[in-house]
């Protein structure tokens, strides 16, 4: 049974008497602890598609689903404790939040999301810090970081709550070859251990090369959809 | 960190992210707290001394009267009177009111005064002086020339207003005759010998003097003593109106065949308008701060949630719920009300204290009064309540616009 499913999804804005379709009737399944991305060119509706399924968005016509739950169907408030359960975001941009120091912003999802003891939130932060490589570095603030250092700890931020889903949005395209390797291990290991499913929306090579399954979006349509053959990690 | 003090922590490290910001809105806050307790402060004092000189000198706390008196007072009337039936029920009344501390009845009427060769007008206030001394315990302190201020005026004797010993050119000890017409319409004069000389209470125009009650009965040609006024010292000021309502009780003012009235010293002295000027000018400068603290609060927070639209964003798509999202936009608001307003609080005590020890005077007409501002601690807790509450209405309405903002509007800004 597939974890995610879209069914006949379209999202338009709407400018004043303009309408943009940035969706154009998508129908696509992802399966549980999979790494899939998507590919297209600027415009051609990447963000938007990972939007609806970050429960960012509502679409405009059209079903998600996720782990069985039809998500396009939720108010604010439940989308919000949905994405707190179930979804951890990388933004391109790295978004960490500059008043809290490195620890403090892996650890903001574990106490203002989820209520989840000290003891528990320290070892969990302290664990993926030192996953990423970060943990010397637990106490500095983000402006006291390079940009391959915010990354790596806004994927512990994401990895922290151990979602069931991770969105990531260009997540390597702020970084070198080296920290962009770092961070795809991190990824591959918490997709075995804990059957994470991982959705990108990305131009690098890097992370397509690691994708089973690549689907290649054009003026916000599916325009080719490829299962790559399954490699030992 | 547990979720509220997570919550602070972050509100008040966004505070201290724009430094400059914070330190600019907070300190209008603060002085705008500074004022208000040091105004308030002040102003509070003034208002005590002056309705103390006043009360304590002349007026008294409050007075009785035969019905229809105080409305004909300007004429001081000698046919509205307390006969010696109504005072023995007045007294017998305030004598059984353990509140009441003491109590003088008065004689009061116009008169002419003349020292042989010239003559002015005079408001007489004919008393037992014993009486009057602890009624209004700060007369006899504006009296000079006396050698017992128990019995500062005896028989045969006179207190004049400064004004009229200056003006008569007049010495301790000289005679001068006071003439009056009696309530038939006589006239009649007798001479009297200068006591001492008052100083007037409340400037230029005081021309009121003090003779023995005794002397007022020989010039107003009565067969026995008619009382104008009583006027009343309580024991606690504070307990003013409840006491006035026990009088006026006891002594029937409420019924429909009323013969006394009685009036507390705010409906006797003009002063009590200026009274309730400084107690407007007070809430004045309350909704001042409230405006300062509402404009500034509001302000601010609107602009960190213009300028954090991205970090809203960021921590609504982790999963942060609407409500969380507020508390902690409305902690940074409340921070900054809550820190300015005790800061402000302490630096005003701070200022009064500092006033209360430098010993400061000032003169206000002639009465001179020592500028030690007591300190409202009741007014300081009220102040901080009420910049906290405005802070919370203040930050309100950013926080909730916080609150709603769809995550994916809110990555969007840049």
């Amino acid at each position: 049974m597939s974890f995610i499913k879209l069914d006949s999804v379209g999202k338009i804005y709407v400018s004043g008497e303009l309408t943009v379709p940035a969706i154009k009737d998508i129908s696509l399944e992802i399966n549980e602890a999979s790494f899939v991305s998507f590919v297209g060119p600027s415009g051609s509706g990447k963000s938007t598609l990972l939007n609806l399924l970050g429960c960012l968005d509502q679409p405009s016509k059209g079903s998600v689903s996720i782990n069985g739950t039809l998500v396009n169907k939720l108010n604010q408030l439940e989308r919000a404790n949905f994405r707190g359960k179930n979804i951890g975001f990388i933004f391109q941009n790295f978004n960490l939040l500059p008043v809290l120091t490195v620890f403090e912003n892996v650890e903001y999802p574990l106490f203002m999301v989820q209520d989840i003891p000290k003891e528990e939130r320290k070892k969990r932060v302290l664990n993926l810090l030192e996953k990423v490589g970060m943990l010397d570095q637990k106490n500095k603030y983000p402006n006291q970081l390079s940009g391959g250092q915010k990354q790596r700890v806004a994927v512990a931020r994401a990895l922290v709550t151990s979602p069931k889903v991770v969105l990531a949005d260009e997540p390597t395209a702020n970084l070198d070859s080296v920290t962009a390797f770092q961070v795809i291990k991190v990824l591959h290991h918490m997709r075995d251990a804990f059957g994470t499913t991982f959705v990108f929306a990305t131009h690098d090579p890097k992370i397509v090369k690691e994708a089973e399954v690549i689907y290649t979006l054009e003026d916000g349509q599916i325009k080719n959809h490829e299962i790559m053959a399954k490699e030992s990690k | 960190m547990s979720n509220l003090s997570g919550i602070i922590r972050i509100g008040v490290r966004n505070l201290m992210r724009y430094k400059r910001r914070t330190l600019l809105t907070g300190s209008l806050i603060v002085m705008g707290v500074v004022l208000v307790i040091v105004f308030g402060g002040l102003a509070t004092t003034f208002k005590s001394s002056v309705i103390g000189v006043i009360t304590n000198s002349s007026l008294s706390d409050m007075q009785i009267h035969k019905k229809g008196y105080v409305e004909s007072v300007d004429n001081l009337p000698l046919d509205i009177y307390l006969n010696p039936f109504q005072m023995k029920k007045a007294e017998m009344i305030l004598n059984e009111n353990k509140k009441i501390l003491a109590y003088s009845p008065r004689i009061r009427f116009g008169a002419m005064i003349s020292n042989y060769i010239k003559t002015s007008s005079i408001r007489m206030t004919a008393i037992y002086p014993s009486n009057e001394s602890k009624t209004c315990v700060g007369l006899t302190s504006r009296i000079k020339g006396i050698k017992n201020p128990e019995q500062f005026v005896n028989k045969g004797e006179v207190v004049l207003p400064e004004i009229l010993f200056k003006g008569l050119s007049l010495k301790i000890g000289d005679e001068v005759v006071i003439l009056s017409t009696n309530r038939e319409g006589a006239v009649n004069g007798v001479p009297l010998k200068i006591a001492g000389v008052i100083e007037s209470v409340m400037g230029p125009s005081g021309k009121d003097g003090y003779i023995h009650i005794e002397d007022a009965k020989d010039i107003l040609r009565m067969d026995e003593i008619n009382i104008s006024e009583i006027a009343i010292h309580v024991q606690k000021f504070d307990e003013l109106k409840n006491i006035k309502k026990e009088i006026a009780k006891a002594l029937g003012v409420t019924s429909t065949e009323q013969v006394f009235e009685v009036h507390s010293w705010d409906q006797l002295a003009p002063f009590s308008n200026i009274a309730k000027m400084i107690d407007v000018l007070i809430i004045m400068v309350r909704l001042i701060l409230i405006s300062i603290v509402l404009i500034s609060v509001m302000n601010i927070m609107m602009m960190s949630v213009y300028e954090r639209t991205n970090e809203i964003g960021t921590i609504a798509a982790m999963g942060t719920v609407p409500h969380k999202i507020l508390q902690i936009f409305l902690t940074e608001g409340v921070a900054l009300g809550l820190g300015s307003a005790v800061i402000g609080s302490m630096i005003g005590v701070g200022i009064l204290l500092t006033l209360n020890l430098s010993n400061l005077t000032f003169k206000f007409h002639t009465i001179q009064i020592l500028l030690a501002p007591s300190i409202l601690w009741g007014d300081v807790f009220w102040t901080i309540f009420i910049v906290l509450l405005i802070s919370i209405l203040g930050g309100f309405w950013p926080a909730y616009k916080a609150s709603k903002m769809e995550p994916v509007d809110a990555l969007r800004h840049v």
